[in-house]
């Protein structure tokens, strides 16, 4: 299955920039990617690629509530699907998370958290990665139980 | 699955007016037959199920549009003097496996690394889209239900649909919510199908038959694989650049087409279809739908077989399935009354994955 029988080489490769958010700049245009590209698609030949650390800062561009998934979401249905617009400009796909949906509006404010993506079937291996969470705090204030005014 | 396609093949060869043995070339589209049945080399078990052992056979992949794509590598074979006959065919046999494994195998259209791997689903990367869609240009939900009533009402038409059955409005937006906010009449169906095109040269066509169907133009356009590069959620710039290079190399005018078949895998992709092949103007799809101008009768019918949604989405064999209708609409050959009366000129706009393959055809009398 297309998602859950990745190899462990495949998780490897791309574990920097799911667990820290890396991408490319170029020094050139002042252009950020994400995901890191080799060649600055604006500058070709002439560009010239520096690896990036984002702030995990960003907005929700369009966002939607999965209520059918793949076998290895299951368990987190509904869960919320987003494009957020990076401080730095590129767009990231990621999971919402610490909210309810409902609650989730494009321009919401939100920042880049750690957290398991999804586990393989039969003691496989754990995928890990980002997800992004409301930055206004809501999130602390819901796992102690207080209220935020 | 090669039942399917020897199916289609077969019908197709006998409707032609060929034999067999006439065929030079063959060139299939498929997404996934080592996924859906374990099964990859399909283009060649095609033509040995066909009885063309010794016959050039190759599988073209593009995601959904792998139909479109063969149309186009068929179109190149001929229009360059190396055949004279060849056979554009598509297959997909989905059903073998469950709905979840079907949307996990799907999901591979996408970009694995940054849209699968975190949850992103096929639907879900289409609703990403609807929302933005329903932001920047006001949508109503009661629009996407109008694209799906449509395509359930030609789809009751064609006797060769998946879905038959006319459906409401009140239906649509009240069925089971997808991914928000695409429903479930929203979303085309998972299909086992198979559909096959003869293309020949003019002259040697005319010796088959008095009304060959022309085609006019075919092109090709990629755009990134994911949306995280994309810029404008709303429209798809492979559509726009390969109906623009269409357009231009059968020297015709959007007001000239008189049937389109669009690729209709979730109802937004008909709005933004319609939009980026420069039928209305982006934003205004919504009005055609108001009207009922895409209905059998209106000024641009639309999936005059169902479309994807109540037509069936073969992935393979939508491309080819999509020119196979337009061809029945030219020839006058639709039957139960979806004919377009007059129709001369026909597209075919067939999409993979979300955007990042577009195919656009140009057929006429
Ligand atoms: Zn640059």
């Amino acid at each position: 299955m297309a998602v859950s029988s990745a190899g462990i080489p495949q998780h490897w490769r791309t574990i920097k920039e799911r667990y820290r958010l890396l991408g490319a700049h170029c020094e050139r245009c002042g252009s950020n990617y994400f995901p890191p590209r080799n060649v600055c698609p604006r500058c070709r030949r002439r560009g010239k690629m520096a690896q990036v650390e984002f702030s995990g800062k960003g907005k929700v561009y369009s966002y939607t509530v999965v209520n059918a998934s793949s076998k290895a979401f299951e368990q987190y249905m509904p869960y919320v699907v987003a494009l957020v617009e990076l401080d730095e400009g590129p767009r990231v796909l990621s999971q919402i998370v610490d909210c309810k949906p409902e609650e989730v509006k494009i321009g919401m404010e939100v920042e880049a958290c750690f957290r398991k993506i999804f586990e393989q079937e039969d003691g496989g291996i754990i995928s890990y990665g980002f997800k992004f969470r409301p930055s206004d705090g809501s999130w602390a204030c819901r796992e102690t139980g207080q209220r935020s005014s | 699955m090669k039942d399917l396609a020897w199916e289609a093949g077969v019908k197709a060869v006998e409707e032609a007016g060929i034999s067999g043995k006439d065929i030079e070339c063959i060139v299939f589209g498929n997404m996934s037959g080592g996924l859906f049945v374990g099964q990859e080399h399909v283009a060649a078990l095609v033509a040995d199920f066909l009885g063309l052992n010794s016959v050039p056979a190759t599988r073209v992949e593009a995601a959904c549009a792998s139909g479109g794509a063969a149309f186009l590598q068929a179109y190149m074979a001929v229009a360059s003097g190396m055949y004279d006959i060849v056979v554009a065919g598509g297959v997909e046999k989905m059903t073998d496996v469950g709905a979840g494994q079907a949307t996990s195998i799907l999901s591979g259209a996408m970009d694995y690394e940054w849209e699968a791997y975190f949850g992103a689903t096929f639907p879900s990367v289409y609703a990403l889209m609807a929302r933005r869609y329903m932001h920047e240009h006001g949508l109503k939900p009661e629009t996407l239900a109008k694209v799906a009533v449509k395509n359930h009402y030609h789809g009751s038409l064609n006797p060769l649909a998946h879905f038959r059955n006319r459906i409401t409005e009140d239906e649509a937006l009240s069925s089971p919510i997808v991914a928000d906010p695409l429903r479930r009449y929203d979303c085309c169906p998972v299909s086992d199908g198979a559909a096959c095109a003869i293309l020949a040269p003019l002259e040697v066509a005319r010796k088959y038959t008095d009304a060959p169907i022309r085609v006019r133009a075919v092109a090709q356009a990629s755009d990134t694989l994911s949306l995280l590069g994309r810029g404008d959620l709303c429209t798809l710039r492979a559509t726009v650049k390969a109906a623009g290079r269409a357009f231009e190399e059968a020297n015709l005018g959007r007001e000239e087409v008189d049937v389109v078949e669009v690729h209709d895998c979730f109802t937004i992709a008909e709005l933004l279809a319609l939009e980026d092949l420069g039928f209305c103007k982006k934003g205004e799809a919504w009005k055609l739908y108001d009207e009922g101008q895409t209905y059998v009768g209106g000024k641009l019918p639309v999936n005059t077989d169902g479309g994807l949604k109540a037509g069936g989405h073969a992935v393979g064999a939508t491309g080819i399935k999509q020119v196979v209708e337009v061809v029945r609409q030219l020839r006058g050959e639709a039957e139960n009354g979806r004919q377009v009366d007059g129709a001369e000129v026909g597209l075919t706009h067939n999409v993979g994955g979300t955007g990042a393959t577009a195919v656009v055809a140009i057929l006429s009398r």
